[in-house]
């Protein structure tokens, strides 16, 4: 039995991830933003659970920073200790509206950035002290080179992407796993502006089953699904003079 | 998009996902339908030019009452989910179709009915309450005492009274996940109609296979299949889990005269086991669920489902003539299926099961040869004052819906103004 934290659970690949957590008889402490959605998961997730099963949950908006200590407090209190955080929070933005709006492009790196940023290092605090657990991180394909069509989501998950390296390179020997998600397309209600056709797009549960293999298996860094590992190679080799006049 | 049977292949203005069950419709300027997980065949889940609504997201339990069987749940929810949740806990659907992949919503507007009807009815009979969506904003609660005449226009509605948004369960008590089975040849006919009115006063679940291509004394011969749930058991056997899936699409149907006779044969004279055994509940239940994609089988063209039902008292000559008819084609496939539904009148205003004997069969498309075999099959079916069954349906006449499902003018007045499908089109204009 493990003790999970999810931050974002709302969003459908994480919905998926508690459910098969579930079934395997784990505890569950979820973060969601929205209360009404936060709730119908909850009971979705009671339905499915064993009746003592540990299913609690809090809404919070993540970028109200200065309530995240308090959220991994209450989740260890709910479930007397904590041993796999996994964030999954995160907006799709609208690129041409960054382009026009400062504001707007730094909401969304404060969204899918910093936010992230202020739980990993609580996070890694906390199981670094513990020296056991696994701590992973939905990024994505976009975090590994600035394309024109959305370099601000990708900039955002880019940095999320580098400073899991980092923390990955400091708990190394401290017995705690920090995995990183790159997801390509997810048919999911974030992505619902396009056009879903096509062998790359996958589905939520199949990427929450690909994720929940990723930490029992403590990997590193996994695509889902495995076929984004080799278009992200070649996309990342391309060279910059070339790429600059790709419409990507 | 198309539905199971890959005909007719429809184009949709939007395809739409309802992302929970708190959102509103969406306003555009075509109708409206709800699509649940595509399993009917025909044309009852599209909407030509329209706009479809996906429901699968909407697969939330809601509450389950571990003690008495109640369980809500939204409409995207799939009978396979509800069976994996409650069958460990020791309950079952009281009612189930022969395949997992099909929503609740589905299931009660297409108000489907099992091996079991002769004890249990059908679909609707289970569903303690629903919420129906309109497009006016409004949610109407319907039940058997409160909005009654809205309950009986859903359940077996074809989806055309709004979006069913949710729906409460009563599931029924079971010990294990096990059957006990028995199965038994018959030589015809005669044979068949003696045996399963022996045994549906024994056996809650009985349907039986026919061998369509036999002719002559041999005709309607084929095997029946009892059921019931286990009891209590010491020891339980294991169960091979597993799927497989139809990997290609033939450039031609595999199911042809030469492949049907020769397992139609081989199927008849397999060797059943004696006396009575334990079988698992999937493959009892749902034996076309492991072979994922199973609809490919048929080539690019697609297949037809034809199901009927006529009234008891002239069925043993309607099913002896249909049967006639299909055999002298060389039509026809393995899959056929004859069972009897029970005297239970049904809560639907268009609700198909009703007393009399029910055949099934699947049959690779043809283009005009198949359709010219059902119109000579519909003027058997409508002699006895018998319907076809609209989820199975994609291609009946007007008239013949209208003669089978006489209160579809009554029903017509619950449809929702912004709702409606490309079968109803079909059969009402």
């Amino acid at each position: 039995m493990q003790r999970i934290v999810i931050f974002g659970a709302n969003s459908a690949i994480a919905g998926a991830c508690a459910r098969l957590w579930v079934a395997q008889g784990n505890s569950l402490f979820l973060i969601g933003r929205d209360s009404a959605k936060l709730e119908g998961l909850l009971a979705d997730l009671h339905v499915r659970g064993a009746p003592d099963q540990c299913i609690e949950g809090v809404s919070v908006d993540l970028n109200n920073f200065n309530r995240h200590e308090e959220l991994f407090a209450h989740a260890e209190t709910a479930m007397g200790g904590i041993d796999i955080v996994l964030i999954a929070h995160g907006s799709l933005p609208n690129q041409q509206a960054c382009e026009h709006s400062v504001d707007i492009a730094l909401e969304e790196i404060r969204t899918n950035a910093l936010s992230v940023i202020s739980l990993l290092t609580l996070a890694a605090n906390r199981l670094e002290a513990r020296g056991s657990g696994v701590i992973a991180t939905i990024s994505s394909v976009a975090g590994d080179r600035g394309r024109q069509s959305n370099y601000v989501y990708g900039a955002a998950k880019g940095m999320v992407t580098l400073f899991m390296q980092g923390l990955r390179n400091r708990l190394a020997n401290k017995g705690v796993a920090v995995v990183t998600i790159k997801p390509g397309f997810v048919d999911t209600p974030m992505t619902s502006q396009f056009e879903k056709k096509g062998a790359l797009w996958a589905q939520p549960e199949t990427i929450a089953a690909g994720i929940v293999r990723a930490i029992e298996q403590r990997r590193n860094v996994v695509y889902l699904t495995w076929i984004w590992r080799w278009i992200m190679l070649i996309i990342r080799h391309i060279p910059e003079a070339i790429f600059k006049r790709l419409s990507l | 998009m198309h539905s199971w049977n890959r005909y007719p292949v429809v184009a949709h203005a939007h395809i739409l996902d309802v992302e929970h069950r708190q959102a509103p419709l969406p306003v555009n300027n075509t109708s409206l339908l709800a699509f649940g997980n595509g399993r009917s065949y025909g044309d009852v889940c599209l909407n030509e030019g329209g706009t479809l609504l996906r429901t699968r997201r909407l697969d939330r339990f809601i509450h389950f009452d571990r003690k008495t069987g109640l369980l809500a749940c939204e409409s995207g929810v799939l009978l396979k989910d509800i069976l994996d949740m409650a069958v460990p806990q020791g309950w079952f659907l009281p009612v189930t179709p022969g395949t997992r992949f099909v929503t609740v919503g589905g299931a009660i507007a297409n108000d489907v009915h099992g091996k079991n009807h002769h004890v249990q009815g059908s679909f609707g009979h289970h569903v303690r309450k629903l919420e129906l969506l309109r497009t006016n904003g409004e949610r109407k609660q319907c039940s058997s005492s409160e909005n009654t005449a809205w309950f009986q226009a859903t359940v077996g509605g074809l989806g055309l009274t709004g979006l069913i948004t949710w729906a409460e369960l009563q599931l029924m008590p079971v010990a294990n996940p096990f059957m006990v089975t028995e199965s038994k040849r018959f030589s015809s006919l005669d044979a068949f109609w003696d045996m399963n009115e022996e045994a549906e006063s024994r056996w809650p679940y009985a349907v039986a296979w026919i061998d369509c291509v036999a002719m002559g004394r041999r005709q309607g011969r084929g095997i029946i299949m009892l059921g019931q749930h286990a009891p209590v058991q010491d020891k339980l056997p294991a169960l091979k889990e597993g799927e497989k899936r139809f990997p290609l699409d033939p450039p031609f149907s595999l199911v042809n005269q030469l492949s049907l006779h020769a397992f139609n044969t081989l199927y008849y004279y397999r060797p059943l086991r004696r006396g009575v055994g334990l079988s698992h509940y999937v493959p009892y239940f749902y034996p076309l669920d492991g072979m994922l994609d199973w609809n490919r089988m048929y080539g690019r063209k697609g297949f037809f489902q034809y199901q009927c039902v006529m009234p008891p008292e002239a069925s043993q000559e309607g099913i002896r003539n249909l049967l006639a008819i299909i055999a002298k084609s060389g039509a026809g496939s393995f899959l056929a299926v004859l069972k009897t539904f029970g005297s239970k009148p049904a809560l639907g205003m268009l609700s198909f099961p009703r007393p009399g004997a029910t055949l099934a069969l699947d049959f690779p498309n043809q283009g005009e040869r198949t359709l010219r075999l059902f119109r000579e099959l519909d003027a058997v079916v409508r002699e006895t004052g018998g319907a076809l069954y609209p989820a199975k349906d994609a291609r009946m006449s007007g008239e013949m819906f209208q003669s089978g499902f006489p209160q579809w003018k009554e029903f017509s007045k619950f449809i929702d103004p912004q709702f409606s499908s490309s079968f109803w089109l079909r059969v009402t204009e």
